[in-house]
């Protein structure tokens, strides 16, 4: 700004001072506009940032007025606690699981949908009933499944029916089979977002491509793995590194589900931090535990972002 | 090959096709189905053997009781106040964000940019712990305030993101012509830009508000009174009361999606019309 006006003196041009002013106000103007998201996000995010950072390094937060300095002790605490390294093997089960099922039934959702068999309407119908898990939230979600899984509910009722139970099956209350229900429940609430990222990218591919391919005589199989696949590639990849961070975050359906447990099988890494700050009130440990967490998220973000621009 | 068995192939095809969207439609809509179905049953009957998906004592008992209770409705009122507010001051605060990203060229764009995408994969239990000494330390806590401010966290990264793309797609001569007039950007935003951007806010407007509706973690951890809940921490407040009356939970479970269902359509059709509509023309 600066060397502008020192490169080109204007001599004896007295409205020179108020252009160089105008021309300052001009640059000022997109950051006006910037202003208020500016200090929002300071407010929400950067300031809570170094919070939680400085809560980890403490011991006596929030509740206590004098917090002392604890150096690494709460980190040290966290990562040796049992529950902990439980509330990780869980979380990453639930993540993969859910990201493999999403994929799965996103894509062949997608494709049923895509295909020319149908007329509009029968599609149409198809995709809102699809697309209906999407639009509820967790909470309704979480209490639709606890009456279906219901001891007396009407999946054991099916289920015995097939001779595939004998008797009814607590299916949340069972350490062995609590884990893969909620993440069978949160496969059933989040495919719809796959769903239609695929069906967007699968309607976005040329058809000339698969004419062509026809030409070279491929089968459908082969037009599949060699267009639709190559295709959808980056749609893919995109859609899996959010859904990995959005299960990561994963809270309200398991708190609501099974709390965590029963017998910690369920604990995932937000229900274990959650409970340390707001059922236990250790909000120093908790901190070192959202931390972990943030940490471990950022690497998860740093992946995405090369991946993005590898592409 | 000849001509039927290509025919026959083909209806082979829709065949299993038919099938398979049948199957899929069922493993979608069922638990949706069963849902409507338990809300309109007398409790006696939710766990009947053998289960069934119709009733013969139908009766609207669930809901009536629902919305005849001052403390359900208040859950409401307070989604309502919360999501709405959130919704309005999103909304302006993006507008204002995108067309800074969208109509300027100024230092540290593609730094701002990348610092409001980040926000989206900070995780919401890393915020929960320092925001709830925040509002404790502001007053906010147990308040709307408290709560519409943290919302927008998540719902301000988004709103960027897709107006900015809205506004992208309009032509800059549109907003550049009131300039030439004597306007300044100003004026250009709120005279030309916004008014042809109103399907564009809708969709936004739309999304925010579902976000909002259905945000569960700060609105457990930074309120405290049952009159303050939102709808989805009454649901599971009224899990735990009443865990034997399932009906009541499907009514109040039907009406707190509502909102976000009747919005989803209108959006559905405003998607479709709104961006493709002619900004030129108007």
């Amino acid at each position: 700004m600066t060397s502008l006006t020192v490169e080109k003196p204007p001599p004896a041009e007295p409205e020179a001072p108020t252009r160089t002013t105008k021309n300052l106000a001009r640059r000022l103007v997109p950051f006006g506009y910037l202003s208020p998201t500016v200090v929002l996000i300071v407010v929400l995010m950067v300031v809570p940032i170094i919070m939680v950072i400085s809560y980890s390094f403490r011991d006596n937060v929030i509740v206590q007025e004098n917090s002392v300095f604890a150096g690494f002790a709460n980190y040290t605490e966290v990562l040796t606690d049992p529950d902990f390294t439980a509330a990780l093997k869980n979380t990453f089960i639930f993540i993969t699981v859910s990201m493999v099922a999403h994929l799965l039934l996103g894509l062949a959702f997608a494709m049923m949908l895509n295909s020319g068999l149908l007329s509009g309407v029968t599609k149409a119908i198809f995709r809102v009933v699809y697309v209906l898990p999407w639009l509820f939230t967790i909470a309704v979600i979480a209490v639709i499944w606890r009456l279906l899984l219901d001891p007396a509910g009407v999946v054991n009722y099916v289920l015995q029916t097939l001779g595939i139970v004998q008797d009814g099956v607590n299916w949340l209350g069972d350490p062995g089979s609590a884990l893969w229900v909620v993440t069978f429940v949160n496969i059933w609430s989040g495919y719809p977002f796959f769903m239609i990222s695929l069906l967007a990218g699968l309607q976005g591919i040329p058809g000339e491509l698969y004419e062509a391919a026809s030409v070279d005589g491929a089968n459908p199989w082969q037009k599949f793995w060699n267009v639709t696949i190559p295709q959808l590639r980056p749609v893919i990849i995109s859609m899996a590194v959010l859904d990995l961070i959005w299960t990561s975050q994963q809270f309200a359906l398991i708190w609501m589900m099974t709390g965590g447990g029963p017998l910690n099988s369920t604990e995932m890494l937000s229900t274990f931090t959650y409970k340390l700050a707001f059922s236990e009130y250790e909000f120093a440990t908790a901190s070192a535990s959202a931390v972990i967490v943030l940490l471990l998220t950022m690497i998860l973000a740093f992946f995405y972002v090369r991946q993005q621009r590898e592409r | 090959m000849t001509a039927t068995s290509a025919k026959g192939r083909r209806t082979l095809a829709k065949t299993g096709l038919i099938i398979g969207l049948t199957l899929g439609g069922l493993f979608a809509g069922l638990p949706v189905l069963w849902m409507l179905s338990t809300s309109f049953k007398a409790n006696g009957e939710v766990f009947q053997n053998p289960p069934r998906l119709t009733t013969e004592n139908f009766s609207f008992d669930a809901y009536t009781e629902i919305l005849g209770n001052g403390a359900q409705l208040r859950f409401f009122l307070n989604s309502y106040i919360v999501a709405i507010a959130v919704t309005l001051l999103t909304l302006l605060v993006a507008v204002l964000a995108s067309y800074a990203f969208s109509r300027f060229t100024f230092p540290f764009a593609k730094t701002i940019n990348a610092v409001i995408v980040s926000v989206q994969a900070v995780p919401p239990i890393t915020l929960v712990i320092p925001y709830f000494g925040l509002v404790v330390a502001l007053g906010l806590y147990n308040t709307y305030p408290g709560l519409i401010l943290t919302h927008m966290v998540f719902t301000l990264p988004y709103a960027i993101i897709m107006m900015t793309a809205y506004f992208n797609t309009l032509p800059k001569e549109l907003d550049e012509s009131v300039k030439v007039d004597g306007g300044n950007s100003w004026t250009a935003l709120w005279r030309i830009l916004v008014p042809i951007s109103v399907p564009g806010l809708i969709a936004v407007g739309v999304y925010t508000f579902m976000i909002s509706w259905n945000e569960y973690l700060f609105a457990l951890a930074l309120t405290r009174t049952d009159d303050m809940r939102t709808v989805p921490i009454g649901i599971q407040l009224l899990m735990g009361q009443h865990s034997y009356e399932w009906n009541q939970m499907m009514a109040m479970s039907i009406l707190g999606s509502i909102p976000v269902l009747v919005l989803f359509l209108i959006f559905q059709r405003r998607f479709i019309g709104g961006l493709t509509s002619g900004a030129v023309k108007a």
